[in-house]
């Protein structure tokens, strides 16, 4: 299981901005890179990552294999209710991670 | 005595001794020659003066000092965090309290009536071995890198805490040996890097004074976190030298040679480096 670290407020008021950190343990491996024999190592990366808040999605992003390994994310939302932020991350092969968050907006 | 061998033998030795202005050296040499050759198996040895110790940290760009900083942004504690979770999984908890291993990473590596010259490494191993009957942890793979990197953290800001003399005098000097000897088809000894031109550049790198307590450290090269035994083998590998495997005795004892060298610094594990 890929570790991921996330970084979210426990309490916001509402209406208040609230940033987002989120980063997970992946290689990232672009498919360009030789081994240490001269092979080509597979391509395997995330392929993309979203967030929903109380099942609405409020930021997604696509990753292609340009992008470093452990990719790291900051965003920002509004925080509107008390509820569940989702963090979900699908590899090319449609492998998920996935973690919860609670949030208290009062 | 040709005048140029001498000449020679002068620039070659205030070369390594670090001398800038080497006068009055040059005088006492020319007054007695076999005088010299002592003067030059001694200060081939000239370790890192104390005041001068710098953490390879001082010599990084203002990006990568700051994500090192930024407690989350370090890409390192990755492991760390997967490292404490290891530790709770693996059991190693029912014997080691939370924290307990405070301070630790510091007194490595250390001797061990047993096992002889042993590091953090080797110490983790020897409990997953001996006290949890599971196989040995392969070196630099993703648990035993967790594991060292976690108990490491533990001794952040800590000051190293090893002993280099009695028993372990031989492995000290050994270290020491291999630091100051010339090898690969470079011919260089880490010694003429870290010693003689930190602060200069090389390719894209700025040398730093070699020092090892970033590790295990977050390489951008590497896109992972890795040991300082793997960091090494880089430098090998650098002089076109045949590395020895990470956790060999010639790189334990070397890391004894370098956390002695390094014992002001305090512990900046999980560090992150280009
Ligand atoms: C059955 C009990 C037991 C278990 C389980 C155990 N240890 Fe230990 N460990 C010890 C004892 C006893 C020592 C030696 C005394 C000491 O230093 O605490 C030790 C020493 C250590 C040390 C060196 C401490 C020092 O100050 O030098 C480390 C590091 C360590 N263990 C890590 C681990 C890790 C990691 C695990 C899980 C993979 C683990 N241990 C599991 C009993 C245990
Ligand atoms: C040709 C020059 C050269 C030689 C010889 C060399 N290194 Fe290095 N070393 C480097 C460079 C360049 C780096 C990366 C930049 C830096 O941190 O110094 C480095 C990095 C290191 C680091 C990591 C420092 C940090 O803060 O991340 C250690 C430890 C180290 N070297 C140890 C050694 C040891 C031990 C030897 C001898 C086996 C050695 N080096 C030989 C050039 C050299």
């Amino acid at each position: 299981m890929n570790t991921i670290r996330l970084a979210v407020p426990d309490k916001a008021t509402r209406g208040e901005i609230i940033e987002i950190k989120a980063m997970i343990q992946h290689e990232m491996e672009s498919g360009h890179r030789p081994d240490e024999y001269g092979r080509p190592i597979p391509r395997f990366i995330i392929k993309h990552f979203e967030c929903r808040y109380n099942d609405r999605v409020v930021f997604r992003a696509e990753f292609f294999p340009a992008i470093a390994a452990n990719p790291f994310l900051s965003f920002f939302t509004r925080a509107t209710e008390s509820g569940t932020l989702e963090f979900r991350w699908i590899d090319q092969d449609g492998g998920v991670a996935t973690e919860l968050v609670e949030l208290e907006v009062d | 005595m040709p005048l140029s061998w001498l000449s020679w033998k002068l620039t070659s030795l205030t070369r390594l001794a670090g001398v800038r202005r080497a006068g009055c050296l040059i005088l006492t040499l020319l007054a007695s020659l076999t005088q010299a050759e002592d003067i030059l198996s001694f200060s081939a040895n000239p370790d890192l003066d104390a005041s001068m110790v710098r953490s390879g940290y001082r010599f990084l760009t203002p990006e990568t000092r700051s994500l090192q900083d930024d407690d989350f942004a370090n890409p390192g504690y990755l492991w760390v965090d997967q490292g404490r979770q290891q530790f709770h999984d693996s059991g190693c908890n029912a014997c080691h309290q939370e924290g307990a291993l405070t301070g630790a990473a510091t007194r490595y590596p250390q001797l061990d009536p047993e096992l002889g010259l042993i590091n953090l490494e080797a110490r983790i191993n020897q409990c997953v071995e001996d006290r949890l009957e599971r196989p040995a942890l392969k070196y630099e793979s993703h648990a035993l890198l967790s594991l060292s990197a976690y108990i490491t953290n533990l001794s952040k800001g800590r000051p190293y805490q090893i002993i280099v003399t009695g028993a372990a005098e031989p492995h000290f000097t050994a270290g020491r040996e291999y630091f100051f000897s010339r090898r690969g088809q470079l011919n260089l000894a880490c010694n003429q890097c870290h010693d003689d031109n930190w602060g200069r550049m090389l390719r894209g790198d700025k040398i730093s004074q070699g020092h090892p307590n970033a590790y295990p450290g977050y390489r951008l090269e590497w896109q992972t976190l890795g040991s300082l035994h793997r960091r090494i083998q880089d430098c090998d590998t650098g002089i076109r030298a045949r590395p020895f495997p990470p956790g060999s005795t010639e790189y334990t004892q070397l890391e004894l040679y370098l956390a002695w060298r390094a014992r002001q610094l305090g512990l900046e594990s999980p560090g992150v480096r280009r």
